[in-house]
């Protein structure tokens, strides 16, 4: 599958996401277990992609500057910090952390 | 329908919307910078803007596609973070009561802000309200804006020099930051985390991530009735 073929399917995909939520009778999806798994689901595959951006390379785990930036991004969070804060802040740490080693 | 809002009400509602829709969109500018320093030209970027429009599910594609992973992995990874639209189009749905070319419209718009912006309010009109000024703002604001950080981002050179890479990582941690309030949720975010990075050296880039949501499935097929809401919190 090409990138512009994964834009393209994955768009129009959550799209179709969205028009069932306001579409199906809400019976039909309104079940514990859904909204359970519904509800683990982002929590499970944001704290996996935060792990594997910051640590994988490939098929390789390596510690560089981008856990650097990590740490950055917990400490601006815990501070209560936005979100454009958060993502350029760890940013500008991790491009630091480089220059520097 | 309409009309029956006090216009201190309206203009309250139209205010906090605006508000919402002003900070979320900006932050479109990192997904743009985030995008192309993930290999995506400007054009796929702006395009996943418009028609994918939700947040989490445009970085979870760019993030897969950046550490190497196959299209495909990355289309999968952002169409599971899509279905907790659907979740949300659920609630949406009698509060909004939309039906034909205005709910096929109105579905576009369903995203964490609207959704936020809407479901707490008392009557139909405020909540129609909220759901359009919210979502409405943050879609004109987060195309721009993506615009904005993808042209910046091809102009400035190798996005590495400017820890670029790591923002990918900081932009999930601040999207999976507010989930983490409850300690099944952080439970489930260790044992997401740790089954990615073990799955890493074993499996083609994109798949681990893939792996672990099998973490949230389990965890939530497996968990006996009445389990939904998890007992007295333990810390903060």
């Amino acid at each position: 599958m090409s990138v512009w073929a994964a834009v393209l399917v994955a768009g129009v995909g959550c799209y179709l996401l969205k028009l069932a939520g306001l579409s199906v009778p809400a019976r039909v999806l309104d079940r514990p277990v859904v909204s359970r798994v519904a509800d683990l689901i982002p929590v499970a595959l944001l704290a996996a992609l935060v792990a594997v951006q910051v640590v994988g390379d490939g098929q390789r785990l390596v510690a560089d500057a981008r856990l650097v930036g990590l740490g950055a991004a917990v400490v601006l969070l815990l501070l209560r910090a936005p979100f454009l804060l958060v993502v350029f802040g760890s940013a500008l740490v991790a491009a630091l952390a480089r220059l520097l080693t | 329908m309409a009309g029956t809002l006090d216009p201190a009400e309206r203009t309250g509602i139209v205010r906090d919307s605006l508000g919402v829709g002003i900070a979320t969109g900006v932050y479109g500018t990192s997904f743009g910078a985030v995008s192309v320093a993930a290999g995506l030209d400007v054009w796929q970027t702006c395009v996943l803007s418009l028609l994918m429009f939700t947040g989490a599910s445009q970085f979870a594609l760019v993030g897969v596609v950046a550490s190497g992973g196959a299209p495909l992995s990355g289309a999968l990874t952002a169409l599971m973070l899509g279905t907790r639209n659907t979740l949300y189009g659920l609630r949406l749905a009698p509060l909004l009561g939309y039906a034909g070319w205005r709910r096929a419209a109105a579905a576009h718009l369903v995203i964490d802000e609207s959704t936020a912006m809407s479901v707490a309010r008392g009557s139909r009109p405020a909540a129609r309200l909220g759901f359009l000024v919210t979502g409405g703002s943050v879609f004109v604001l987060w195309n721009l804006a993506t615009l904005v950080g993808a042209v910046a981002g091809t102009v400035i050179g190798d996005p590495r020099d400017y820890g670029l890479d790591a923002a990918v990582g900081a932009a999930f941690l601040a999207l999976l930051w507010p989930r983490l309030d409850t300690l099944r949720n952080r439970l489930v975010a260790v044992a997401a985390a740790a089954v990615a990075v073990g799955a890493v050296p074993l499996t083609a880039a994109g798949v681990p991530v893939l792996v672990a949501a099998g973490v949230a499935l389990l965890v939530g097929a497996l968990r006996p009735r009445g389990a939904a809401s998890p007992g007295p919190e333990v810390g903060p």
